[in-house]
């Protein structure tokens, strides 16, 4: 993986919360190469928007970035000051947030905030800014957009604020672009819109993009790579034919069986029983192992990695066979 | 078919966009310039039987929600009307205030959650107010709730942002179940979640249905949970219902060239690594619609007469309504 651009080295993000410590991300390492999109999916709650938000430097308070190193070109993320990592932010890596209104202003309209994402970074004349913005907004499929540009959030369906959303992290042609769960709001045709033009930003300009989902169909598609995380824990991680077709681990291949799609109509879909264990009573073992019909006693030791392939790696001891 | 639970006649709502006080005061006097008026939804009629789920997809932006508020009751209509039980809305709201047994899980759990309440309050106080349960029991009664939905008992003494995105909608629907409404409108209440959380509310929606015959509305935009889930779907573009029909029928033969389109690119789980193309055509836009059909710029069969006429939705074989010109039964 010489080509890569972005890595990311046993990243933990822990919350430290007056109850407890939850350990939302534990050991993450994955890389991203130019013009590659690496999927991540998992569970709710299994850590992807907080790994995201971790390498965005939007850990706040009780949470904290424990250990570990995230990097970009060589440059070490970690180790920024708050106004170093504002210059980056939007400037070399944006990102899509999974709730649109935690990057759109209810009081602003969109011109003045797309304006406002353009003059942080850039010295642009107002009437260039002002056709900067129609041509984002453009791009992701608004129609009017010379209209849409003065409404306010709330004027906007739910989809349209989700485009907005895209449009502004377009804005910048940031090196990474971080995508949580960005298309689930919206219709197939649309969706294929905006992933068109992502496409062509990433195979143009060898944009990187991590597109966090739990849609495993559309990131059967679209990713070249694809991590599965659980309980704030890597799973699995390889190439999307390594995934979709040759899943190796047992909650990859639950995770795939549930997709409605593979299901009969109308009867019950086949589910994962139980729920994720709290992230603050976690063993040191496999942290699925509760719900996993292949466990065995070696399960609640430390599970290393397995490297199957040269880009198939998995945390398992009862794993598949091909 | 059995009586209807719920029943639409002509329902619209228009909002006026980019208005403010002071800019509707300027625009008399600088231009006068009439504000744009937005009419999201556009005479839609729909009925809901008991005991069946009715599926709404669309395009982003086409009413969905808004319908779905309208139909919650929380947004007044602009014209139209709507009957609970065979009662309109007016009278049986005048008659009691919460007669609407009719319960939403919103699309946005962050901003429909109260952030100040614990997740015990936001659960447990409208069933008490409801009288669904007395005051002295309502702590049992919500890990019950909650339990049902896969949340563990220590949720209760948690704020909304202190779970996950999925884990919050969870809590929504354990809101909207724990007043024990007789209709559930869920506006994409299964996006924000993953496979298999997903796959545990859609098996749990299915309990709910068939143990008390509870009527939804389902509003998603994933194709594969529609048709798994709902009885009859309707297919929304700009704010109108252009085609309408049992789930299998709409699946296996749909007629609307919109429809059409949208089965087609719906995403399947494949190692074929597929070429995303763009919308052909205009997307047409909601604050200045195009005059007759509503897809006739993005349509590969419309005609002249199309960007005149206004095609009403008919029924094309039995039970199966669309709204297009130049498309007949098959
Ligand atoms: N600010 C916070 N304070 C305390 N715990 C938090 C905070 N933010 C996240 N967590 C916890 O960290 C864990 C991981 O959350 P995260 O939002 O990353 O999940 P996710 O994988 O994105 O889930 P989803 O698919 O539902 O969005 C969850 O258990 C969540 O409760
Ligand atoms: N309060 C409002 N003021 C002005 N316009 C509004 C308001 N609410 C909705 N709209 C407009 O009405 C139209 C329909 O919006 P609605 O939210 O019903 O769409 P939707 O089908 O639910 O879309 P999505 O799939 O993106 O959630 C959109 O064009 C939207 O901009
Ligand atoms: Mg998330
Ligand atoms: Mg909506």
């Amino acid at each position: 993986m010489s080509k890569a651009f972005f890595q990311v080295d046993d990243l933990n993000t822990w919350f430290f919360t007056r109850k407890g410590t939850i350990k939302s991300v534990r050991d993450i390492s994955f890389d991203v190469s130019r013009g590659e999109v690496l999927g991540i999916v998992g569970e709710s709650g299994s850590g992807k928007s907080v790994t995201g938000m971790s390498i965005m430097g939007q850990i706040d308070e009780p949470g904290r970035i424990v250990s570990g190193s995230i990097s970009l070109n060589g440059e070490e993320l970690t180790k920024l000051d708050f106004e170093e990592m504002r210059r980056y932010r939007g400037n070399r890596i944006a990102m899509v947030f999974q709730n649109p209104l935690m990057t759109l202003n209810p009081l602003m309209r969109v011109r003045d905030q797309m304006y406002e994402a353009i003059g942080a970074h850039e010295d642009v004349p107002r009437n260039a800014m002002h056709k900067r913005c129609i041509e984002a907004l453009r791009a992701v499929g608004i129609p009017s957009p010379e209209e849409r540009l003065n409404a306010y959030p709330h004027e906007m369906s739910g989809g349209m604020r989700q485009r907005v959303v895209i449009a502004i992290a377009l804005l910048l042609g940031p090196d990474l672009i971080i995508a949580d769960e960005p298309t689930t709001a919206l219709d197939v045709t649309i969706q294929a819109q905006i992933i068109y033009q992502i496409r062509r930003q990433i195979d143009e300009r060898g944009l990187g993009m991590i597109w966090i989902t739990h849609d495993l169909s559309t990131l059967s598609e679209l990713a070249d790579r694809i991590m599965v995380m659980y309980a704030g824990a890597m799973m699995e991680i390889g190439t999307t034919e390594e995934i979709i077709g040759g899943a190796r681990h047992p909650y990859t291949r639950k995770l795939l069986d549930s997709v409605p799609s593979r299901n009969v109509p109308g009867e019950k879909l086949k589910q994962i029983p139980g729920n994720m264990p709290s992230l603050m009573a976690l063993g040191e073992g496999c942290p699925f192992a509760s719900r996993c019909e292949r466990v065995t006693e070696i399960c609640r030791e430390p599970v290393p990695a397995t490297q199957l392939s040269d880009t198939h790696r998995i945390w398992c001891l009862h794993p598949f066979e091909n | 078919m059995n009586e209807p639970i719920f029943e639409a006649n002509d329902l619209s709502r228009s909002f006026t966009v980019g208005s403010s006080p002071f800019r509707d005061l300027a625009n008399h006097f600088l231009h006068d310039r009439q504000p744009t008026v937005l009419r999201a939804v556009d005479n839609v009629s729909i009925t809901l039987a008991e005991g069946e789920t009715l599926g709404v997809v669309g395009e982003s932006g086409c009413g969905k929600s808004t319908l779905a508020r309208l139909i919650a009751g929380i947004l007044p209509v602009s014209s139209g009307e709507r009957r609970f039980r065979g009662e309109a809305y007016e009278s049986l709201l005048a008659r009691k205030r919460d007669a609407l047994k009719i319960q939403m899980v919103f699309q946005d759990p962050l901003s429909s959650l109260n952030p100040r309440l614990r997740v015990g309050e936001i659960v447990g106080e409208a069933a008490v107010l409801h009288g669904v349960v007395p005051r002295a029991k309502v702590k049992d009664y919500v890990v019950e709730i909650l339990a049902r939905v896969g949340l563990p008992a220590d949720s209760v003494g948690r704020y909304p942002h202190q779970f996950s995105g999925g884990q919050r909608q969870r809590v929504g629907i354990a809101r909207a179940l724990a007043v024990k409404p007789q209709m559930l409108i869920c506006d994409e209440a299964v996006a924000a979640l993953d496979v298999s959380v997903q796959a545990q509310i859609i098996n749990l929606l299915m309990d709910i249905k068939r143990d008390s015959g509870l009527a939804m509305i389902f509003i998603s935009h994933d194709l594969g949970v529609i048709r798994h889930l709902c009885d009859r779907v309707a297919v929304m573009y700009l704010g109108r219902v252009v085609e309408l029909a049992k789930t299998s029928e709409l699946f296996a033969s749909p007629t609307h060239p919109y429809t059409r389109m949208l089965l087609e690119g719906m995403p399947k789980i494949s190692m074929q690594r597929r070429k995303f193309m763009p919308i052909q055509g205009e997307i047409p836009s909601p604050l200045n619609p195009p005059a007759g059909c509503h897809f006739h710029p993005r349509c590969p069969i419309a005609t002249d007469h199309c960007r005149e006429i206004r095609p009403e939705l008919r029924e094309i074989k039995p039970g199966h309504m669309h709204a297009c010109l130049n498309i007949e039964a098959r």
